[in-house]
């Protein structure tokens, strides 16, 4: 589904990503971890379409077709969806309000017609139950004053509404207590399916107790220093991130 | 010939045409203010008022000053222009001239009708004396000048007591039948004790023509008074407008002017509070949204006069092109009027590149025990929000006007006719050139 080639990216000239090279299937589930600073986040804001990074060389090519030259909202249509590490707060727009922009615009983006507001409402009962939202969030301001936990269940909200092919979670877990944390994982989990595929991106192996991937990489210094299965993700566990670093 | 030659000329014509009665006691006010009009002249960039607006392209044109004929329009042309989903009062006005045929008028209970009923019949006299003009000396000469050739306005007066059961909607038209015109309509409107009224007033071009009105409105609101003004400033590009408001509030009254500007050439909108009495609550909002060449300047004034009252003010702006902005917000409290809580907000989007808004918050505080407060914005819009947007399949453009939107907003909830609401959004959709495809 997803191929990462030889992918480089800079931000004021200042090198970031130094080569990542990566294979997501649809189906599968991968874990991407590292020390602060080793390029994760960037990874993931190249991979949506955030113009603050420079893709110097190299390709991020989604189901046999390269992406960079979409921008993120067409990315969004062809079913990239990434959950911040911090949700930006937009006063005056509602959850709701917001949700069912975003749907009507990506349906519009496939040549379909709006999502008549009967089956839109039904669709969000549906997936705020899912995540055991409280339904008074949906009528407020669009993260304003939520909660870090909040804002990270409003984030996989927004997930199962978009449905999309590709997630990618960037630090979903910071922030959470370990209830939040349980019910989130469990939302992603209902959502994975044969068709779709997620990239989790953490610091820690705790989501991965709950969300377990199929793979394991460790990102360092802007590049993939090790691969494995979810073993891995015990090992750094253990022995922290200087093991890696060494190799 | 100058435009001002043009007129002190003709307001000789007015007075020998005997278009007025020579002997009503207005007569000596009209002079009065034309003396001032015929001294001072237009404000030019050199008066501290008017420093950022120069009147200069929109007063060099050879504007005919007296309206001809009633013009026939059909109301299935202008219906999208009044707000036809509920019931209204109207009292419309055609190049100046009142319409009949678009009118709905009351004498039935209280009075809403026309100035100029209020000008000639004897009856009314006691009104002339006791509010007309009264409020209306702001030491503009544009003002004076509406004072001279008041003919014909709104005329509403409600008793105590009365809750009108609908708004009134006040419409001005131009048909561009003449070539270019001057329009001063004068309006007065006085609101008994405990009485509510709901007022909707727009001017609205339906030529390419070009029209310049200068208007001013005269409330009064009652003790316990409930009095909410709100303004659509939507016109053609050829279609400047003066407008100046005054409200005078008694105790316990609470009196709102919105003003919504998205359209028109050159837009000065000069609204001023004066407090005669405890416990008022005073509300000015505005929203201007702008792009091309257009100008809009927002010159505001609350005096607070009395002990224990309360003013809430906030403009909002978003400029794009090469539009400017104006906002000067001048608050005086008294020494008497302690506890005075006053609060000033004016926040502005910059989204063109040459565009410039000019904020100027003026406080002069003569009382020791208030709270008073003033904040100004200036900004562009987050790029951080809009990746935010994008990332979830929301186009740029739809983002930023989603955003602009949200911006907005604050200003839009306060309207508290919930399908004037509606159209308020629809008009800034339109502006921002979206369909904004969510229930508001």
């Amino acid at each position: 589904m997803l191929e990462i080639k030889n992918l480089h990216a800079e931000i004021e000239n200042k090198g970031i990503l130094k080569g990542i090279n990566l294979n997501v299937k649809a189906g599968e589930v991968h874990a991407i971890m590292g020390p602060n600073g080793s390029g994760k986040s960037t990874l993931a804001s190249v991979i949506a379409g955030n113009e603050t990074f420079v893709v110097t060389k190299g390709d991020v090519i989604l189901e046999n077709k390269s992406i960079l030259e979409l921008s993120p909202d067409e990315r969004a249509h062809k079913g990239v969806f990434m959950s911040f590490q911090y949700p930006i707060e937009i006063p005056g727009v509602s959850t709701t309000n917001f949700i069912k922009t975003a749907i009507n615009e990506k349906r519009k983006a496939n040549g379909m017609e709006d999502l008549p507001a009967k089956d839109m409402l039904k669709l969000i009962r549906e997936k705020s139950a899912l995540l055991e939202m409280n339904r008074k969030f949906l009528s407020r301001s669009l993260n304003e004053g939520f909660s870090g936990g909040e804002k990270k269940r409003n984030e996989i909200f927004q997930m199962a509404m978009l449905e999309p092919k590709l997630a990618i979670l960037d630090e979903t877990d910071s922030g959470l207590d370990i209830d939040a944390l349980k019910v989130v994982a469990n939302g992603v989990n209902k959502l994975k399916s044969a068709e779709n595929a997620v990239i989790l991106i953490t610091h820690y192996q705790r989501l991965l107790d709950y969300i377990v991937p199929d793979f394991v990489h460790v990102l360092h210094n802007g590049k993939i220093v090790k691969s494995g299965g979810k073993e891995l993700a015990y090992e750094l566990e253990e022995k922290g991130y200087d093991w890696v670093k060494d190799i | 010939m100058e435009l001002q030659e043009k007129l002190i000329s003709s307001f000789m014509v007015m007075e020998n045409l005997g278009k007025v009665d020579l002997d009503s006691s207005i007569h000596d006010i009209r002079t009065k203010a034309m003396a001032s009009f015929e001294k001072e002249g237009f404000p030019t960039k050199k008066d501290e008022e008017w420093k950022y607006t120069s009147l200069k392209s929109v007063l060099n044109h050879d504007y005919s000053v007296f309206p001809k004929e009633e013009s026939d329009i059909e109301f299935k042309d202008v219906k999208k222009y009044f707000l036809h989903e509920i019931e209204s009062y109207k009292v419309v006005f055609v190049d100046g001239i009142y319409s009949s045929y678009l009118s709905e008028t009351t004498h039935d209970g209280f009075d809403i009708c026309l100035m100029s009923s209020v000008l000639k019949k004897p009856q009314y006299q006691l009104v002339l004396d006791n509010y007309f003009n009264k409020i209306a000396q702001n030491n503009n000469s544009l003002t004076d000048l509406n004072t001279a050739f008041t003919i014909e306005g709104a005329y509403i007066h409600i008793g105590k007591n009365k809750i009108l059961p609908k708004p009134i909607q006040i419409v001005n038209f131009y048909t561009g039948g003449e070539k270019d015109i001057l329009l001063q309509p004068r309006n007065l409107i006085i609101v008994g004790e405990n009485s509510h009224v709901e007022i909707i007033e727009r001017h609205q071009s339906l030529s390419n023509n070009t029209v310049l009105t200068n208007a001013v409105t005269e409330v009064f609101a009652g003790k316990r008074a409930i009095v909410d003004y709100y303004k659509i400033q939507n016109d053609r590009e050829n279609a400047s407008l003066i407008d100046s408001t005054f409200v005078q509030q008694k105790e316990s009254s609470i009196a709102s002017v919105n003003t919504f500007s998205f359209g028109g050439k050159l837009t000065r909108n000069n609204v001023e509070f004066f407090h005669e009495g405890e416990r008022i609550e005073s509300h000015i909002n505005g929203i201007s949204i702008l792009d091309k060449k257009q100008h809009v300047d927002n010159h505001t004034l609350m005096h607070h006069k009395s002990p224990n009252c309360e003013s809430f003010e906030l403009y909002k702006g978003i400029y794009d092109d090469a539009s400017t902005g104006v906002f000067n917000g001048k608050v005086i409290v008294n020494r008497e009027a302690q506890k005075t809580n006053a609060f000033q907000q004016n926040n502005n989007i910059l989204i063109g590149d040459k565009a410039t808004i000019n904020s100027k918050p003026q406080l002069e505080i003569f009382a020791d025990d208030v709270k008073c407060s003033h904040g100004c914005t200036i900004g562009q819009l987050d790029e951080s929000a809009l990746f935010y947007m994008q990332s979830r399949g929301i186009p740029t453009k739809e983002a930023k006007a989603l955003l602009l939107y949200a911006f907005g907003n604050e200003v839009v909830e306060k309207i508290k006719i919930p399908e004037l609401k509606t159209r308020i959004t629809k008009l800034i959709a339109n502006k921002l050139n979206v369909k904004l495809g969510f229930d508001m």
